[in-house]
């Protein structure tokens, strides 16, 4: 019986590639089933998301910050987007609002980010040859990449791409009639989004699979390295929840274009009736919810993981409370599902369910509050270096925490009355779950630049991406608090037609001169990433002296990462400075019977034991 | 079951479970993720009151039948398969797509009692989730259907036997989700009716 088993395993783990034969330039860069080339698919579509998504924020800044500028200069890019009288069409700015947030939440910060790091690091760093099914792996790029230009096409429509909001709530999504947005734009929108959740579902079962099947020898769940443990809850996030926006958007799709009436009752257009009846608008924001709070998670978790690792490399550490880091990621993944309805409060959800969901909702802040003083007491008397992908983690560390206390504001039912979809509910998460994930996703690319390329990007622009990039965000998202706390709600077009806000005209011009400089700036990081792709230093095997398996690697690892055997696990992936040893990191591989000198008590009979075999 | 121990062999390893089946069952989860989701949209509509009552067609009771016994037929195609009794395998799997195909007609035909007693796909969600729940149960036993066909034209190219199970494993087991997938909905309505 074993005997046919044996061979399924080589077929999946590709054992017979070693001699390495040349593959056509389709096969290898454009269908590839290769996991680095996967990611950098990934990597480099996230990047041109990103780019259009900030795009768009600079161009409803301009409107907020300069409601009288005259933007006939953006005429040839936005046609008749612009008005005659040279403004942004009122319209047009509720599609870039929402197109924006769909963006970033899921092509840049869901897709960008775990799609490349899931891919890059899972079977790197767990010691695999490749991911459980290769060709699942392409499908998911490939559905990725379907997505992504149905939504692009929409922004071409005549009647412009979804305007309802990134949450699309019905009715104003469920009837075309409400808004040019909600025609077909927002087809092209689910229509695209059902391509993203195939695409998520395919590489999530790919990740789940993976880690669990192909974990090379000796690399046990307490072995692993926290980038593979972030990555792995967020695949079965990812798992648990997308089926549900599944269901939420079938539904509206039947709303839509069906005429059932799922979300829609009693709705009057021009004093007719329409014939929906019974439906509840309520219902779409509890499924769509139980999706998206876990969404939030699935979109920090992974840049939290990626931080982890940076920061004990960097502060050559362990990192402090390995377990704990774990435990707290358990809780936080835990907790997602249980709180979705604190984005309800004001929809007439009952009181007694609210100041439970409130209760729930601020527990999360136990497991947050973990991770936060984790990452400060590995860092406390550390040896840092302050590499760019350093300076980036620790960015999101103090992102994570002055966004997440906002967070404690928030979660409580009786301010949410007066904070609800208000700016300062746009300054929250732009800060805890947007500006740190993206922070998360410029560490990662900095420190594993040198493995995917095999050269290294230059530190100086770096530095200098980093620091205008963390002033800028502070500088956007700081002042926006208190435009909320003022109760100016979010999605507006104009707020000058207020007198209760003409006090803030400044500080919103202030905010969008602020956003357009941090939007600038990611292009020093385009350049620096670009030309060292080409022209940068040819980078070291171990280029951060760090002690996961990737850097096991040659320089450019082929198809099959190792062209040898696989190598063994002998400890956890933390041993940096540890009391004793020669040099302050000990790589995974290095068995603990070659390091007497610096084995705990605990270790010395586990060194024994190997060094018997 | 010495096929599940790990042995050791060089640089190849066999783990516990085939990453193949355990991908299947990550699978099944997302699709008990999307009824479970839609299940409790049925409950938090039917909660806000104002909802008719529907009798449900008569069918349902003989579909149910027929996707229990298709169970059963698969599983004799399994125990054959164990067995290496090749007729007894396409038999069992013959019987089993004829089931389904019965069963899938079945769904169909009672969606013409559902409208003989004027409940529309378009109309009272209360109708509308009737029609989702068995329409999108469908669309995945339709795939179970193909599933099915392509274990079938291997059974008939000998490659379905006591050495080479994998495939028609995978294919018992999400079967038998459907059959159970489809007795929980149709428990859920009789019970919330």
């Amino acid at each position: 019986m074993s005997v046919a088993d044996i061979q399924i395993e080589k077929d999946l783990h590709h054992d017979g590639h070693d001699d390495h034969h040349e593959q056509s330039f389709i096969s290898k860069y454009i269908f590839s089933t290769d996991h680095k080339t996967i990611a950098k698919q990934f990597l480099i579509t996230g990047i041109f998301w990103a780019l259009i998504g900030g795009g768009l924020s600079v161009i409803f800044r301009l409107q907020l910050g300069f409601p009288d500028m005259e933007l006939y200069w953006l005429k040839p890019l936005l046609g008749k987007w612009i008005t005659a009288e040279g403004k942004i069409d009122s319209e047009f700015y509720l599609a870039l609002v929402t197109m924006h947030g769909t963006i970033m939440v899921f092509f840049v910060l869901t897709a960008g980010l775990s799609g490349t790091f899931a891919n890059f690091l899972i079977p790197l760093q767990i010691g695999a040859r490749d991911m459980a099914s290769g060709f699942m792996n392409m499908l998911s790029y490939w559905f990725f990449f379907v997505s992504g230009v149905i939504m692009f096409i929409s922004f071409f429509l005549e009647t412009g791409p979804a305007s309802g909001g990134w949450t699309v709530y019905p009715p104003l999504s469920a009837l075309p009639q409400a808004i040019q947005g909600s025609g077909a734009g927002m087809t092209m929108w689910l229509v695209s989004m059902v391509f993203f959740i195939a695409s998520t579902l395919l590489g999530g079962i790919n990740y789940i699979t993976t880690i669990i099947n192909m974990r090379t020898e000796g690399m046990s769940f307490t072995r692993l390295p926290l980038t593979v443990w972030a990555l792995f809850l967020t695949a079965i996030l990812g798992l648990l929840s997308f089926p549900v926006l599944v269901a939420a958007a079938l539904l509206l799709v039947f709303d839509r274009s069906f005429g059932t009436s799922f979300y829609l009752s009693d709705i009057y257009i021009g004093g007719e009736a329409l014939p929906h009846i019974g439906g509840s608008p309520i219902l779409y924001q509890h499924l769509f919810w139980f999706l998206g709070h876990p969404e939030v998670y699935i979109v920090i978790l992974p840049a939290l993981g990626i931080t982890s690792e940076i920061i004990s490399t960097n502060s050559r550490k362990p990192i402090f409370g390995y377990r704990a880091m774990i435990g707290s990621m358990l809780a936080i993944g835990f907790l997602s599902f249980i709180v979705w309805a604190h984005h309800m409060f004001v929809t007439g959800l009952n009181p007694f369910l609210g100041s439970i969901f409130m209760f729930l909702t601020l527990i999360i802040a136990v497991p947050s509050a973990v991770k936060a003083f984790n990452y400060i007491t590995t860092l406390w008397r550390g040896n840092i270096k302050f590499t760019t992908a350093m300076l980036f983690s620790i960015g999101l560390v103090s992102f994570f925490i002055s966004g997440g206390l906002t967070g404690i504001f928030l979660g409580n039912s009786a301010l949410d009355i007066n904070l609800h979809d208000t700016y300062f509910v746009v300054a929250h998460f732009h800060l805890v779950m947007g500006s740190a994930a993206f922070f998360g996703m410029l560490a990662g690319v900095y420190h594993w630049f040198p493995k995917m390329f095999g050269r290294m990007m230059d530190e100086r622009l770096g530095s200098i991406h980093f620091w205008l990039t963390f002033v800028g965000v502070y500088l956007v998202f700081f002042p926006l608090h208190y435009i909320g706390i003022a109760g100016f709600p979010r999605r507006y077009y104009s707020f000058t037609s207020f007198d209760a806000f003409q006090t803030f005209t400044d500080l919103n011009s202030f905010v969008s001169i602020a956003a357009a400089l941090t939007f600038f700036a990611q292009f020093i990081f385009l350049f620096n990433f670009f030309y060292s792709i080409f022209a940068g230093r040819k980078a070291s095997l171990n280029p951060w002296k760090s002690n996961t398996l990737e850097w096991t690697t040659p320089r450019l690892p082929g198809h099959g990462n190792w062209p040898g055997a696989i190598p063994k696990v002998f400890r956890w992936a933390y041993d940096y400075s540890k009391p004793g040893a020669k040099d302050d990191f000990i790589p995974q591989t290095v068995p603990l019977s070659e390091t007497p000198e610096s084995n705990l008590p605990n270790e010395v009979e586990e060194a024994k034991a190997e060094a018997k075999k | 079951m010495e096929r599940h121990a790990e042995i050791p062999l060089g640089s190849v390893r066999v783990r516990s479970v085939n990453p193949k089946k355990f991908a299947m069952w990550l699978f099944i989860i997302t699709v008990a993720m999307l009824f479970a989701a839609l299940t409790s949209a049925y409950l938090v509509k039917q909660s806000e009151g104002n909802w008719p009552e529907i009798v449900f067609p008569s069918l349902f009771n003989t579909t149910s039948v027929i996707i229990v016994l298709s169970s059963i037929s698969l599983h004799f195609a399994y125990i054959a398969a164990k067995r290496n009794n090749l007729l007894q395998i396409r038999a069992g799997l013959a019987v089993t797509s004829l089931l389904a195909i019965a069963f899938l007609i079945g769904q169909y035909m009672s969606w013409g009692q559902l409208i003989s007693q004027d409940v529309f796909f378009v109309g009272h969600p209360a109708g509308s989730f009737i029609y989702v729940f068995t329409g999108l149960h469908a669309v995945h036993l339709i795939g179970g259907v193909i599933f099915l066909a392509i274990v079938l034209y291997n059974a008939f190219n000998y490659k379905v036997h006591s050495k080479s199970l994998n495939q028609l494993e995978m294919c018992v087991t999400y079967w038998h989700f459907l059959g159970g997938l489809w007795l929980y909905l149709y428990l859920f309505l009789v019970l919330n009716n």
